[in-house]
């Protein structure tokens, strides 16, 4: 093999050029980006989990948890990793572009849906006492969900970016790259929800 | 006051420019305050009418600013640092001259906690951070044989947030005052409660979008060395300065999301009340500490790897010897990597941890000396029977070899917990960091500018004057820090802006003059640049190879063109270069000429650079609409950006044949040149090949 024995290297390029066009090199890169995500969210978990008894006497997660509604996040969640899944699939089978766009708008929903469900959550938190200020715990909480929030939020616009691209240009290889790149990251927040949902939620319950 | 207690221009009033303070209460320390703000002024004024001047505002744009290359990007990285190094620097005089001139100095406390606390935050994320990024910039993709970094413009996104954190920093200095809480900026003491001013929040957004900078950078070198080799270059024959890239890479990959968070929270804490980091209510400022130096350790290593990178080539080339222990120093190189998440404990000994956790982080953190001391015997070894030049990198290089190794001892004094409890926040730790960081990182980075100088920009820098900046700023160094060990050992404390104990004096007055050499060091350096800049006719070294040099980025033309390699190398030894030479196949042309495509000039970075730097300014100042309206922007700019879709351009290979003859023809033409005249007019760039 030319003495080219590791496994990453794809050797001599002769296409020149555009490297970072290079499907192989730009998923892998978004791996990578998303390692130095998981570090991020997994600094605000470890922050988390070190504050679970500061409560300084405001309200706890026994308190504060609505299990019934965090179960219908997680199912909303859960299913919309399985569409974006179909999604893919039909990308790659070719599918009309009018059965994948189908897909990726169901997962939208799914997404919208979770927010709405997460952010009445808050709301409700709210009422009983429970915003950020009140305590460190609170704080923790609220630095942590949302966080994940926030990035549902992001690859919801990201989502709506790909529709407009796709009614635009249509399938070229470069929007396949990107929608790639959007189902790997909305993966990703599945997985960090159930790290939410077992840490956060489940376990703040039990050590709360 | 409530966030929302403030009005269009937010917090900002008229009492907020610098020289208000100058008019209605004079003191020296308002007047060195207002300088400082008007040479910022007049500077940017002077930058500006310079460029009209000189009509360059086209190139500036079309060659520069809108660039993807990696060479150009990275060359606009060091720039940026030079500039922030001069404050840096100026900052640490005004310092020195406060404490010798203690106890009656000039400045007020407040004033001179604001000077350490932008002196090290510029120091460490605005000058060590891009000086090394940039260099890396410059040459690690020349080393693997690539065409461009994996992601050409995030990399210009990089630099965009990097470069705006540093301008907000410059405007600190002209509205407002900066944080007084050092470069870690601790809280509580940084919290509203104690701070409630504009300064920490200078600080958590200059850290912020810089540190975000940083990280994708480090996805991109990461990626780039891992997949973008050229052929045949396994693993262990990348150039050792791509494999300490790559472990900081990793480094800025791991490292950084911990300060962002850290920041971020300390943000949190600042502006909506969170709890975090507060005295009361549950906060716990121990969670700072830990995420801090969670980053702060590694970050050391992170500057201080690529620079034994630098100082490996330049050992090997101007010793004329391959690189002693290669593998060995590919294995240190790694395990302080590792290393060096293990050990950010000794940042707080004293703290109150039990001595079981501080036994085994002070054992962690001597473990470190142990992969580093292989690593200066590998660099004497390559000196071992060499030929050795003594040109200015080459100094650089020696002078850090004797002194990193007395700075790594005191940190190995440090790192046993007892010792630390006597001397930590005493100036014995200011000359350890220092003892590291200028010999290790701000040596490494200037021996490498004065090694790939000429890569960069085709000519060669002006040696004697080099060599004067070099040594010094090794004697300027050691005046001014090795007095410190000294003061510390008596007790006095960092960070003091004055004492009353006049034993301290003589030590403060010694570490005064010092500075003073380092400012000289300072200016030689510029002098440098200027003649090198009006000489650099006779200095051209077009065929590409000045110093003999070992590794792709020689075998090319300089400056490298845009799509550095006429044809992508295949690599069959770690010194390719040198192999090819000896081997008489360097300098051959292309089997066959193709189309290169690369990425054209994208307007994105630089109109990142501009919105974030407003939104970091409405931020610190309350201005929420601002706020709002440069965030939409950003979110705008970007997803239009998405919508390019001719991001690329082709270089025809008629081009590329015609350019590589017309080198090629100018090779056979130039008569190769002797080491003993490298630094000649004679020298045109051809090295002769002697062993
Ligand atoms: C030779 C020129 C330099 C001089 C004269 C100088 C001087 C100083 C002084 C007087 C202090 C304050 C010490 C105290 O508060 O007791 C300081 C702190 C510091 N310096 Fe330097 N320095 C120089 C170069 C550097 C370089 C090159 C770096 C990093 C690459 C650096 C990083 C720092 C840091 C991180 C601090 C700590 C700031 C803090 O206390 O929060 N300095 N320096
Ligand atoms: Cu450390």
């Amino acid at each position: 093999m030319d003495g080219n024995s590791s496994a990453l290297n794809k050797g001599l390029r002769e296409s020149p050029g555009a490297i970072h066009k290079d499907p192989d090199m730009v998923i892998f890169g978004f791996w990578v980006f998303m390692m130095s995500d998981l570090i991020f969210f997994g600094v605000v978990f470890a922050i988390y989990i070190t504050m679970i008894g500061a409560t300084a006497g405001g309200p706890g997660p026994r308190e504060l948890f609505d299990f019934g509604s965090l179960f219908a996040q997680t199912m909303l969640l859960l299913t919309s990793s399985l569409t974006v899944g179909i999604a893919t699939i039909t990308m790659k089978h070719q599918r009309s572009q009018g059965s994948f766009l189908f897909w990726v708008v169901v997962t939208l929903l799914f997404g919208l849906g979770f927010l709405t469900l997460e952010l009445l959550d808050f709301s409700e938190m709210a009422a009983k006492g429970g915003i950020p200020q009140r305590s460190g715990y609170l704080s923790a909480f609220f630095g942590l969900v949302p966080l994940h929030g926030l990035h549902v939020s992001f690859g919801c616009l990201w989502m709506l970016v790909m529709i407009a691209q796709v009614l635009t240009v249509g399938m070229t290889d470069l929007v396949k790259l990107r929608f790639l790149r959007l189902a790997l990251f909305w993966h990703f927040l599945d997985l960090i929800w159930i790290g939410i949902f077992s840490v956060v939620y489940f376990g703040g319950w039990v050590y709360g | 006051m409530n966030i929302t207690d403030y009005g269009w221009l937010g917090k900002l009033s008229w009492d907020s420019i610098v020289f208000s303070d100058l008019i209605s209460n004079f003191s020296v320390s308002a007047a060195v305050g207002s300088t400082a703000g008007a040479i910022v002024i007049f500077a940017t004024i002077a930058t500006l009418a310079l460029l009209t001047w000189f009509k360059v505002w086209g190139t500036l744009w079309s060659e520069w600013l809108t660039s993807t290359d990696h060479k150009k990007i990275g060359i606009m990285y060091i720039v940026f640092a030079l500039v922030m190094m001069t404050r840096g620097l100026l900052e640490g005089m005004v310092m020195r001259a406060q404490q010798a001139a203690a106890p009656d100095g000039f400045l007020y406390a407040d004033h001179f906690a604001q000077l350490f606390s932008t002196h090290g935050t510029i120091m460490i994320f605005f000058v060590a951070v891009p000086f090394v990024v940039g260099l890396v910039n410059l040459v690690m993709p020349l080393q693997i044989g690539a065409r461009d970094v994996a992601f050409p413009v995030l990399n210009q996104i990089s630099l965009a947030v990097t470069v705006a954190a540093g301008m907000l920093l410059m405007v600190s200095l002209v509205v407002g005052e900066f944080s007084t809480g050092g470069w870690s900026a601790y809280p509580p003491y940084t919290g509203g409660d104690f701070n409630p001013g504009v300064g920490p929040d200078y600080w958590i957004w200059a850290i912020v979008f810089s540190g975000a900078g940083t990280t994708l950078t480090g996805i991109n070198f990461t990626v780039t060395i891992l997949k973008c080799r050229a052929a045949g270059m396994n693993f262990f024959r990348m150039p050792i300065f791509c494999w300490t890239v790559l472990c900081s890479s990793i480094l800025m990959i791991f490292a950084m999301p911990p300060l962002s968070v850290a920041a971020l929270m300390l943000g949190f804490d600042r502006y909506l009340d969170f709890h975090f980091f507060t005295n009361d209510l549950g906060g716990n400022m121990m969670n700072y500490a830990n995420l801090f130096w969670l980053f702060g350790h590694p970050e050391v290593y992170l500057l201080v790897l690529p620079a034994y990178g630098i100082f490996s080539e330049v050992f090997s080339t101007y010793s004329a010897k391959r690189l002693y222990g290669y593998k060995s120093l590919v294995f240190a190189t790694m395990s302080i990597a590792v290393l060096s998440f293990t050990v950010w404990l000794h940042h707080f000994f004293t703290m109150g941890q039990s001595p079981t956790i501080n036994i085994v982080f002070g054992i962690a953190t001597m473990l470190i000396a142990v992969p580093t001391g292989v690593k200066v015997y590998d660099w004497m070894a390559t000196m071992y029977r060499g030929r050795i030049r003594f040109t200015t990198p080459m100094i650089y290089a020696i002078g850090f070899l004797i002194l990193f190794v007395i700075g790594g001892l005191s940190g190995v004094i440090l790192a046993n917990p007892t010792v630390d409890f006597q001397v930590h926040n005493t100036l014995f730790l200011v000359a350890h960091f220092h003892n590291v960081l200028i010999p290790g990182v701000l040596f490494g980075v200037l021996a490498g500018y004065n090694y790939w100088f000429p890569k960069a920009f085709g000519f060669r820098l002006d040696e004697r004057l080099g060599k004067w900046s070099a040594y010094l700023w090794i004697v300027g160094f050691m005046l001014t820090f090795f007095p410190l060990y000294g003061a510390g050992l008596l007790g006095m404390p960092r960070r003091s802006f004055s004492y009353m104990d006049l034993t301290f004096k003589p030590y403060m007055v010694v570490a005064f003059i010092g500075a003073m050499v380092v400012l000289c060091a300072l200016i030689s350096l510029v002098l440098q640049l200027l003649v090198s800049l009006r000489d650099r006719q006779k200095n051209r070294v077009p065929v590409g190879d000045p110093w003999d040099g070992r590794s792709l980025e020689w075998s090319i033309p300089a400056p490298a063109p845009s799509y550095n390699f006429a044809e992508l190398p295949r690599v069959t030894d770690r010194d390719e270069f040198t192999e090819a030479k000896e081997q008489g196949r360097a300098y051959q042309p292309p089997k066959v000429y193709r189309d290169i495509e690369i990425p054209k000039n994208n307007p994105l970075g630089f109109l990142l650079c501009v919105l974030s730097g407003i939104l970091m300014f409405a931020l610190v100042w309350y201005m929420w609409w601002l706020a709002l309206l440069t965030t939409l922007a950003i979110i705008i700019v970007v997803i239009a950006s998405t919508f390019r879709w001719d991001s690329e351009q082709i270089i025809p290979a008629s081009k590329v044949q015609q350019d590589t003859e017309k080198w090629l023809a100018l090779v056979n033409k130039t008569e190769p040149v002797g080491r003993d005249l490298e630094n000649t007019p004679q020298n045109n760039g051809y090295a002769k090949l002697e062993h």
